[in-house]
């Protein structure tokens, strides 16, 4: 009775996984998924307990699960809307380490086993099968690389790490060779008796190798391609997470990690997509870091708060444009206060949002929601772009590549192709920004040359807010 | 190669086809699931769908058993710990995203 009820209830914890997940694509279920989703691991968790709990070490799983719930705990609750970014990315590295643990436990429970003479891997029960073997493997290895890509991507977005300037020849084969290296060293093991410590050191050397490659892979991409290889690691953690489940051929395993990985490439694809790049151009080529001319400006407007507190009175509509700049600068607050007060005098206000805007998908979202912006004042990229002729001011708000018209009008531009917010169109601009240094792409953005273009440098907030006491005081 | 072996050759209720089968399928469900996804849920999306991937918490506490060495043990502890941080804190900031999602109406 008790044996046939334990795979149901793995059965149902997936349906839990599934609609959960459906229920997370669409704004009004959400929520009701994200707790469906919850469920379903309180399920799976709870079934595994009741498997495992009659040789369980129970004070190493007490022990863990109190430790985890109360660092998950304390680090969602307290981190900063901005942040999100960088937190995101530390949760998924831990995910993809654990899986990557679970491989080399497995590993040493059975060479624990052996005494004496040649080793072979799976002859040991509790990995009994070459393909069990090679699955724990690939965990391993894919839960390795997520490991340590995650951390890094943590480490660049909370500005630890900064740049790209990480390079070096032969990259790409390197990387190549310290991937499919352990794969094929793991497969022998998996079939060749060896010597005990023969084999230890190999397995040794596969998660020193893996683990070096997602750093020497995740280093060197840009700020702006975040997006992109944050879902995709966000996919590789499911990836690590089904393999694991080969290796205990757990079937809720293989199914939640395979939908989490279907769901990290699909947002890894639409990434892709709002910046025109191959996949492959992300992960392999690098992207504008070595030109990185400030100057071939020759026709800057300067101004003030001041005098985009006085525009502002008589437009009738305004777009904002926020990019990274507004995350960094934590200008959502002051830009809703803004928005108000031009509401209130007559002004339709609304906020242009490309896709890639920021470090991860949907950065901009998070971060207007946070200031309490109307959702419907968002306005996606395709559906505002035939507006920006009739704005009269676009208001910038730290973006730079996504507002590049090279990526319209100059064919030789890097970034040429690349869908981008026709803020040039609209009768004025004001870029907001600190400098007019460029943005990942390091190229000059032709928009600051326009005639129509006025820049107020400084930080978003600080100039928000004065723009604010300033339009206060003429009303 | 007979009937028989033919079949015998088909058998897909060995484990690891039955495992190989669930996880193709499963891939193309999660395709289809979430084919169209508005922008605003991306990050609660990947932020939800990564404190899933913490699934691999029921891997780490196969490896937490008695029986087991010392070394195996201390991997699965810190297994269950690293999965449970993805688990607990995933869900938990998802929720805060999406409240505020909610919260204006």
């Amino acid at each position: 009775m008790f044996d046939m009820i334990i795979p149901l209830l793995y059965l149902f914890s997936a349906i839990l996984f599934i609609l959960g997940i459906r229920r997370l694509s669409k704004v009004r279920t959400a929520n009701s998924g994200n707790s469906l989703a919850a469920a379903g691991m309180a399920v799976a968790i709870v079934v595994t307990m009741a498997i495992v709990s009659g040789g369980a070490a129970w004070p190493y799983i007490i022990g863990g699960m109190i430790v985890g719930s109360i660092i998950g705990m304390v680090s969602a609750n307290r981190v900063e809307m901005t942040q999100m970014p960088e937190m995101v990315a530390l949760f998924n590295g831990f995910g993809g380490g654990a899986s990557a643990l679970v491989s080399l436990a497995l590993f040493f429970a059975a060479f624990d086993g052996h005494k004496s003479g040649d080793f072979l891997m799976t002859d040991f029960a509790d990995i009994g099968t070459v393909s069990s073997g090679i699955s724990a493997i690939l965990g391993l290895v894919v839960g390795a690389i997520t490991f340590s890509g995650s951390m890094i991507a943590f480490l660049k977005l909370n500005g630890t790490i900064k740049g790209n300037a990480f390079q070096f020849p032969g990259r790409n084969a390197f990387n190549a060779l310290l991937t499919v290296g352990p794969i094929v060293a793991g497969i022998i093991l998996c079939v060749t008796p060896m010597p005990f410590a023969t084999a230890m050191t190999i397995m040794l050397a596969i998660a020193a190798a893996t683990l070096i490659v997602g750093v020497t892979a995740t280093l060197p991409i840009g700020g702006a391609d975040m997006p992109v290889v944050i879902s995709l690691l966000n996919s590789l953690s499911g990836v690590a997470a089904a393999m694991a489940g080969f290796a205990v051929k757990n079937p809720v395993l293989i199914i939640a990690g395979s939908l989490v990985g279907a769901s990290g490439l699909i947002l890894t694809m639409i990434m892709c997509k709002s910046m025109n790049r191959t996949l492959g151009g992300v992960l392999f080529k690098s992207f504008g870091s070595t030109s990185s001319s400030n100057d071939g400006y020759t026709n800057i407007t300067e101004s003030s708060p001041e005098e985009l507190a006085m525009l502002l009175e008589d437009a009738e509509r305004v777009v904002f444009v926020p990019g990274y700049g507004l995350a960094v600068a934590q200008a959502q607050h002051a830009t809703r206060e803004l928005a108000d007060l031009l509401q209130a005098n007559g002004t339709e206000v609304r906020y242009a949002i490309h896709p890639v805007a920021g470090r991860m998908p949907g950065h901009m979202n998070v971060l207007l929601a946070e200031a309490d912006v109307p959702y419907e004042q968002l306005i996606e990229m395709d559906e505002i772009n035939s507006e920006f002729k009739t704005t009269d001011i676009s208001i910038v708000l730290g973006a730079n590549d996504v507002i590049n018209p090279a990526a319209i009008n100059d064919e030789s531009s890097p970034i040429y192709g690349m869908p981008i917010l026709n803020v040039h169109e609209s009768r004025s601009v004001v870029v907001v920004k600190r400098s007019l240094s460029p943005g990942f792409a390091g190229i000059p953005n032709a928009l600051f040359d326009g005639d129509n273009t006025i820049m107020v440098f400084g930080d978003a907030k600080k100039v928000l807010t004065e723009t604010i006491a300033e339009f206060k005081e003429n009303l | 190669m007979d009937v028989q072996q033919a079949m015998q050759s088909l058998n897909i209720f060995a484990p690891l086809m039955i495992g190989l089968y669930v996880f193709v399928l499963a891939i193309f469900l999660g395709f289809e699931l979430i084919t169209k996804v508005p922008p605003t849920l991306h990050t609660p999306l990947m932020s939800g769908a990564n404190a899933i991937s913490g699934i691999t918490i029921v891997g780490a506490l196969y490896c937490a058993k008695t029986d087991y060495p010392l070394l195996a043990n201390i991997l699965g502890a810190v297994a269950i710990a690293f999965a449970m941080i993805n688990v607990v804190g995933g869900f938990a900031v998802t929720r805060r995203m999406l409240q505020m999602f909610g919260r204006k109406k």
